[in-house]
């Protein structure tokens, strides 16, 4: 392991679908993540910010290696783990964990909590079933679950509890890095609230590098350093969470930001929104050049650059990385709608 | 609210008999919706929100046990035939639900489905039913309305479909709209267009809107008025403003601290302990009593009435923030 190296570099990572054919439709490719690179640094926690069809869920699932990237590279710790055997990829699987999205379907009917917390040890022949147990016991507790809650089978659990058995699964080996995937979407807001902190407690104690995947903008909020925001299977805005909220350059994180909606009426009524005009182009046939272009407002000042060349992820300004033909180093882009304002730290 | 209210919901329960015994859904609900009025009914999952809004048209299953009134336009919707339950709903009160691909029938297009609506309650021909049906779809905003009224519904992305289902809503102009969690399913840019699209029918037809959700931000959006709910009871009822501004109730005061609130910036989100009470017959002390850090004994063996804080203003809680800033 280098300590020097980012705990994750993804590089030019495409991963593209076939589509079969079926009645009415052709087949075709579905560009799902299109030469997407960034780096996960040590210790961070990164959102992925994108809407639905946007290819965070695939970005994730190729890094994590349950996809085969089409290209590209993927390196865990300065190593390539992009085209490593099954085989070989396992003693890896210690050190890169995924907590998933639903934590009804991703947890085993037929094992207790505590059986599937307890699993990755015993896959990986890493104790005994005594040591086992007291392993167990302990990131019971770290994660907030009371010891009756190990005899229990996941349909027993409440959803809050269910996410809390995933995340002790994620954790016993003590990963370098997780990968999470829309982990508190399933959830009702207060429960949500406990994962929340939880995560940010979690990562604070073991120092492990996060991958946070999201489409809510105020969550990556409250849990991360740096947000990355994907439109249609490509990055379009890489920044600090202050930057990215304080000062937003590219015309689709401007209308998420302005979409985003904040919980009070008296703020909330009086911002400047944009509404972006129309569907979100399909991967099967994403637009030419810049692939916002379709639905962009600022569309009349980029063409025809937008037309017909892809904007490259750039440095605008130190660690702000823009996707955008209006956006380069000392020109900005027009702001066209209000970000929700940012107010000193609260409670 | 001055006017004569639209609707008079009273003493509105709901029980279920299921497998496991008898649920009390709703417990003795209470509220009005004035003409243009934009309601907002907030809560969890399982907090009643839902169910109250169903039990008004009636969609609720047999096993459905519902007691109270709903009186709208001078009738008793909860005691009315099924014949003239079929006159008001889709034609005075209309319903919106969440997942507008499974609301929408898969094998007719879109204009049969909206002009379905308008022959059954209008009488209008085959022809004028098509006109109509590209009328409401200019209305919600759905571009080149005149080709896509003749399209499926998987050939329209999720945003386009709930804009279908808004028209289908619409086509006999009712007084009232109930919505329940029509962004829920959506992507945020979407959303932003749906919440538009709501206020402007509001604005331009005088629509009534019932909005049933679980996000707050939705509700500081579009509502004027707030109700939360908890564990099938009216815990809270504020105008939008005063509710963010003053909350009153425990529970609301925790819901509020719970969300991440964009461009703020938060060490710590509030969490409430425990887990919401399901019960067989309705509680006889206060339903937030085991998560409440104010509890006592009064909480623990008393209901607690609704009571008015401030005009407007109605909380169900012995120990409100208006008491402790006192």
């Amino acid at each position: 392991m280098n300590d020097a190296a980012p705990a994750l570099e993804v590089e030019s990572l495409v991963k593209h679908f076939t589509s079969g054919r079926r009645i009415g439709a052709g087949g075709g490719t579905v560009h799902a993540v299109d030469d997407v690179s960034f780096s996960l640094r040590q210790g961070e926690m990164l959102g992925l910010v994108g809407e639905s069809g946007s290819g965070k869920t695939t970005l994730a699932n190729c890094v994590v290696r349950l996809h085969e990237p089409t290209s590209g590279s993927i390196r865990l710790h300065g190593r390539d783990i992009t085209h490593l055997s099954r085989r070989d990829l396992r003693p890896l699987r210690r050190d890169l964990h995924m907590v998933f999205q639903d934590p009804y379907s991703s947890l085993n009917p037929r094992m207790t909590a505590g059986e599937i917390v307890g699993e990755p040890l015993r896959l990986h022949r890493l104790a005994g079933r005594k040591v086992r147990t007291g392993r167990v016991a302990e990131i019971f507790e770290r994660v907030g679950l009371g010891p009756e809650h190990r005899f229990r089978y996941p349909h027993e659990l409440s959803g809050g509890q269910r996410q809390r058995v995933g995340l002790a699964r994620s954790l016993i080996l003590n990963p370098s890095v997780l990968v999470a995937d829309e982990p508190v979407s399933a959830l009702d807001v207060s429960v949500q609230a406990s994962i929340l902190n939880l995560l940010r407690d979690l990562q604070r104690d073991m120092g492990f590098s996060c991958l946070f995947i999201t489409h809510d903008l105020a969550t990556v909020e409250f849990l991360c350093d740096r947000i990355a925001v994907m439109y249609l299977g490509k990055l379009v805005e890489v920044a600090s969470r202050d930057e990215i909220f304080r000062d937003p350059e590219h015309p689709y994180t401007q209308a998420l930001l302005s979409a985003a909606l904040v919980p009070d009426p008296a703020e909330q009524r009086q911002r400047r929104r944009v509404v972006l005009e129309g569907d979100p182009p399909s991967p099967l046939d994403p637009p030419s050049g810049c692939r916002f272009r379709t639905r962009c407002p600022l569309h009349d000042l980029s063409a025809p650059d937008s037309d017909e060349i892809e904007p490259p992820l750039r440095e605008v300004s130190p660690d702000h990385l823009v996707a955008c033909h209006l956006s380069a180093p000392g020109s900005k882009t027009p702001r066209i709608a209000d970000p929700p304002v940012t107010t000193p730290v609260t409670g | 609210m001055s006017a004569e209210p639209l609707l008079e919901v009273s003493d509105l329960s709901v029980r279920f008999d299921t497998d496991e015994g008898p649920l009390q859904a709703v417990d003795r609900v209470s509220f009005t919706l004035a003409p243009r009025e934009v309601l907002g009914i907030v809560g969890e999952s399982g907090c009643g929100k839902s169910v109250t809004c169903m039990s008004l048209v009636r969609l609720l299953p047999e096993t459905a046990a519902v007691s109270g009134s709903a009186v709208f336009d001078g009738v008793d919707l909860l005691a009315l035939g099924p014949r003239r339950l079929r006159r008001v709903r889709g034609r005075e009160i209309s319903y919106i639900f969440q997942e507008p691909m499974t609301s929408l029938n898969p094998v007719f297009t879109v204009g049969d489905q909206i002009g379905e609506v308008v022959r059954r309650h209008l009488g209008l021909s085959r022809r004028a039913a098509r006109q109509r049906a590209v009328e409401l779809l200019q209305l919600v905003r759905i571009p080149a309305p005149e080709r896509r009224v003749d399209e499926y519904p998987h050939q329209l992305s999720g945003g386009m479909r709930q804009r279908v289902m808004i028209a289908m809503a619409l086509a006999c102009d009712p007084k009232v709209l109930i919505a329940d969690e029509p962004t829920t399913a959506l992507d945020v840019t979407i959303q932003a267009g749906i919440l538009d699209l709501m206020r402007e029918i509001r604005e331009r037809l005088g629509t009534a809107i019932v909005l049933v959700t679980h996000n707050l931000g939705v509700v500081a959006d579009i509502a004027d008025r707030v109700i939360v709910m908890y564990a099938g009871r009216k815990v809270e009822e504020a105008p939008a403003e005063e509710l963010f501004a003053a909350p009153q109730h425990p529970y609301t005061v925790g819901l509020l601290g719970a969300i991440p609130r964009p461009g703020e910036r938060q060490e710590r989100l509030e969490e409430i302990p425990g887990r919401v009470p399901a019960a067989a017959a309705p509680l006889e002390h206060c339903v937030f009593a085991d998560r409440c850090r104010y509890a006592d004994e009064t909480t623990r063996t008393q209901v607690p009435a609704l009571r008015a804080v401030r005009r407007d203003h109605l909380v169900a809680c012995f120990h409100p923030e208006a008491d402790r800033a006192a």
